[in-house]
């Protein structure tokens, strides 16, 4: 008995870290608070901006859509490389939607475009048992081609298109959340330590923000929803899991992995439309950029759940559109940042955890980083185009092995292979 | 996946697709074949849909294709591919997916560059060496960084090498502008100084009637192919690592040090894949520019898998490869885009994909038809009731 009790005990000692409203609500005015000070440090008040904010936003959601289909399609237990090439398909066919019938079918169109990309590749790894990374770096490759192929057939006869672009895209519009823009606006432009950060952040997201931006944003609770709260998702996710054990109990593996599948095309494709419709406003050949696998690599790191990978993709979008806000100074005050962070982190190892070493070691990294604030005075602009790859890569080699994703995730299933 | 097949050899898809477990005879033959017939067969209905006569494309593209000047492209851009195409296939051989081919040869080929441009005091032959020996090492160094993240912090390669391409974008972006670069006589191009001419590779006349000469490096791809082979299939190494890729859990108990051949495959990896720029380098361009080839590591990708990571089989898709893209330049000149090649190489690596998969089902079920007929031919077993 004291044993079972026991044994109970050290299975459920390991501290289970749940993201409780609270926490997640500190986090926000701690990361804002540790912005402020970079600003007030470094004079660069572009970091908390109502215009990098907005910004941010948009450039984090192509890769959160991206995140989401690669969530859809790896808790089912399918590895989705191929995002990138049906958010490729997204961005042609969602350009092609709203030049022909307007903004609203272009978003449709887009979703059907990635679905499409979504069913070559659920035909090849679910039906044919074919790998699934193969497949997905075989769907790149076709969906990058059949766009620049669609493009040269359909946009070079459009007035204002051309081989490798289409004209101007009709755009789904915006809203704002009436009477506070203006306030924000002029708290922000005292520089005033925290409020005047707080006012940027909270004009950012909500002043002239797309339709089309809401849209991908209720995509997160809605597909933690599906998945987490319902029959069908629970389903869905077992099949990701334990395929056999699925299979013994009723699921029909199949049906749940092609439903994953073509989801995480449509969100892909929601992603490409974004970029075409909202983002750019036109249709540009290269244009995603590689965000599907930058979608991936947020997955990844936040752990394969919604909550995560929104987080993950604000990050990156964070870092993306500070390029475009005065780059060179704005990611040179972000080292400021990362030292007090490294620093912050040597002082929890030798205090909290008593690694001493490791301590030290992180110590010196942060005053390094520090070194590297002071002496310099701009970050050349080659770099801050990187930031937001080095950015994901640092924090993968630090989180990477405390992650736990499906499973089942990427093996072969077949049908009665468990008997 | 738990019938019954030899201890060591697990016979997954990856096993059969990689090479690892032999398709026998003609299968192994007409699986590709079939595959490329049928992406041929949808290519030409994207053309026909999108209002292209289809018979008279393909026939334009195989004319233009078999002139001389045009099959001297079409080796010259084999030889790149065929590199890149071995620099993955070490890979794979080992289960590592090295996405990051792309990103290790563009900056190795800068750094080649550089060093080929510095004007070290050297003879000209050595000097040529010591450029292969920096893209090599530069190559190497890049990939260790995937290596070593997957080997001692869990970072997933797939991903770790798709960041360094960006970041290797930028890197070379900065070399090129703020570093190295000079500014291109009569144009508004930048590139590193020019290699020194006594180190360029000279051409080779290998195809009669035309002016134009095949990379001189042509050489050294077929020399990697030979040596990819020795290495895999002749040295203790080779075994160590391909047993690792086949059953990681045998390769731990034949005391395979996991980690280490990690680290040890993508440097391998990488230091091929910095040889990949290197006869575009040393045999046309001589100086690394805005316009070098980009994108070579993804081709090298689908080559490696269409070629099941086989030093021949690569070898003749790099060649196909090759042929599509040279070829469809014509297509410009006759109002079809030429980006039709790209559909068409997508849909030949998808169908090769499937159809090897289908012929190994296939043969699978043959021989259990063989075996029951021989089952049921043989007499009854002694006690055995009616």
């Amino acid at each position: 008995m004291s044993v079972t009790s026991q044994a109970l005990a050290a299975v459920k000692k390991p501290r289970k870290f749940r993201l409780t409203w609270p926490i997640v609500l500190g986090g926000v005015v701690a990361l804002i608070l540790l912005l402020s000070i970079t600003r007030v440090v470094s004079g660069a008040n572009d970091i908390t901006s109502g215009g990098t904010m907005a910004a941010m936003l948009a450039a984090a959601v192509p890769i959160g859509l991206a995140g989401l289909g690669g969530l859809w399609s790896e808790r089912s237990g399918v590895v989705n490389i191929g995002l990138e090439g049906m958010m490729i398909l997204g961005t042609w066919f969602g350009a092609w939607g709203a030049v022909t019938w307007g903004p609203w079918m272009g978003i449709l169109l887009g979703a059907i475009g990635g679905a499409i990309g979504a069913v070559l590749h659920a035909v090849a790894t679910v039906t044919f048992g074919v790998d699934h990374v193969v497949s997905g770096v075989a769907i790149n490759i076709l969906g990058f081609g059949a766009a620049k192929y669609l493009a040269a057939a359909v946009f070079a006869d459009l007035p204002g298109g051309g081989d490798t672009q289409s004209p101007r895209l009709p755009s789904p519009g915006t809203f704002s959340i009436p009477g506070i823009g203006e306030p924000l606006r002029s708290l922000e432009q005292t520089h005033i330590f925290f409020l005047s950060d707080l006012a940027g952040v909270l004009r950012g997201l909500t002043q002239n923000v797309s339709w089309f931006t809401l849209l991908a944003v209720l995509m997160v609770p809605l597909t933690w929803w599906v998945l987490w709260r319902t029959a069908f998702g629970l389903r869905l996710r077992s099949c990701g899991e334990s395929p056999t054990a699925a299979e013994s109990l009723g699921v029909n593996v199949y049906y749940y992995k092609y439903v994953a599948v073509i989801v995480s095309g449509v969100m892909a494709g929601l992603g490409g439309a974004f970029l075409s419709l909202v983002a750019a406003g036109i249709y540009r050949e290269g244009q995603t950029g590689g965000r599907g696998y930058i979608g991936l690599a947020t997955l990844i790191f936040g752990n394969y759940r919604p909550g995560g990978l929104a987080g993950g993709a604000l990050l990156f979008g964070y870092t993306d559109s500070l390029q475009l806000r005065q780059g060179g100074t704005s990611v040179h005050a972000l080292l400021f940042t990362l030292s007090l962070l490294v620093v912050g982190a040597a002082v929890y190892l030798l205090v909290k955890r008593h690694r001493n070493v490791p301590a030290l070691i992180t110590a010196v990294a942060g005053v390094l980083v520090f070194w590297l604030y002071q002496v310099t005075d701009s970050v050349p602009e080659q770099f801050t185009t990187a930031t937001p790859y080095i950015v994901t890569l640092l924090v993968l080699a630090l989180a990477s092995q405390r992650l736990r994703p499906p499973a089942a995730d990427g093996l072969p299933y077949r049908r009665g292979q468990g008997h | 996946m738990s019938e019954k097949t030899s201890p060591v050899v697990k016979d997954t898809f990856v096993n059969r697709l990689l090479g690892r477990v032999t398709l026998s005879g003609w299968l192994a033959l007409a699986a590709p074949l079939l595959a490329i017939v049928f992406a041929a067969l949808v290519t030409g209905i994207v053309l026909a849909v999108t209002g292209n006569p289809p018979l008279e494309t393909l026939e334009l593209m195989v004319e233009y294709g078999t002139q001389p000047r045009t099959m001297v492209l079409t080796l010259n851009s084999a030889t790149l591919y065929y590199i890149s195409a071995l620099a993955v296939a070490l890979g794979f051989r080992m289960n590592l997916f090295n996405i990051g081919v792309d990103g290790q040869y563009r900056v190795a080929a800068i750094i080649a560059a550089a060093v080929g441009g510095a004007g070290l005091p050297l003879p000209g032959w050595l000097q040529a060496l010591v450029i292969l020996a920096a893209a090599m090492a530069t190559g190497a160094l890049w990939a260790a960084i995937a290596g070593l993240l997957k080997a001692y912090r869990g970072v997933s390669e797939v991903v770790s090498t798709i960041m360094l391409n960006y970041i290797a974008t930028s890197l070379v972006a900065y070399l090129l502008v703020n570093v190295f670069g000079v500014a291109v006589a009569g144009s508004n191009n930048i590139g590193t100084k020019p290699i020194p001419e006594e180190s360029r590779i000279p051409g080779l006349a290998l195809i009669p009637g035309t002016e134009s000469k095949v990379f001189g490096l042509i050489i050294l791809a077929a020399l990697l192919g030979i040596a990819f082979h020795v290495l895999l299939n002749r040295t203790r190494f080779g075994f160590d690592l391909r047993t690792t890729g086949l059953n990681q859990e045998a390769a731990v108990a034949g005391g395979v040090n996991v980690k280490r051949m990690v680290v040890i495959a993508m440097v391998i990896s990488g230091g091929i894949a910095g040889l990949a720029g290197m006869p575009q380098l040393m045999g046309s361009s001589y100086s690394y520019s805005l316009d070098f080839p980009a994108g070579l590591g993804f081709t090298g990708i689908a080559i490696a898998l269409l070629g099941r990571n086989n030093p021949v089989g690569i070898a003749f898709a790099a060649i196909l490869w090759g042929f599509l893209y040279n070829s469809a330049q014509i297509l410009d000149l006759h109002d079809v885009p030429t980006e039709i090649v790209e559909i068409m190489q997508g849909i030949t690596v998808l169908s090769v994909v499937i159809a090897y998969e289908l012929v190994h089902r296939y043969r699978i079920a043959a021989e259990q038809r063989k075996v029951s007929k021989e089952l049921a031919a043989a007499p009854a077993p002694e006690g055995a009731s009616k």
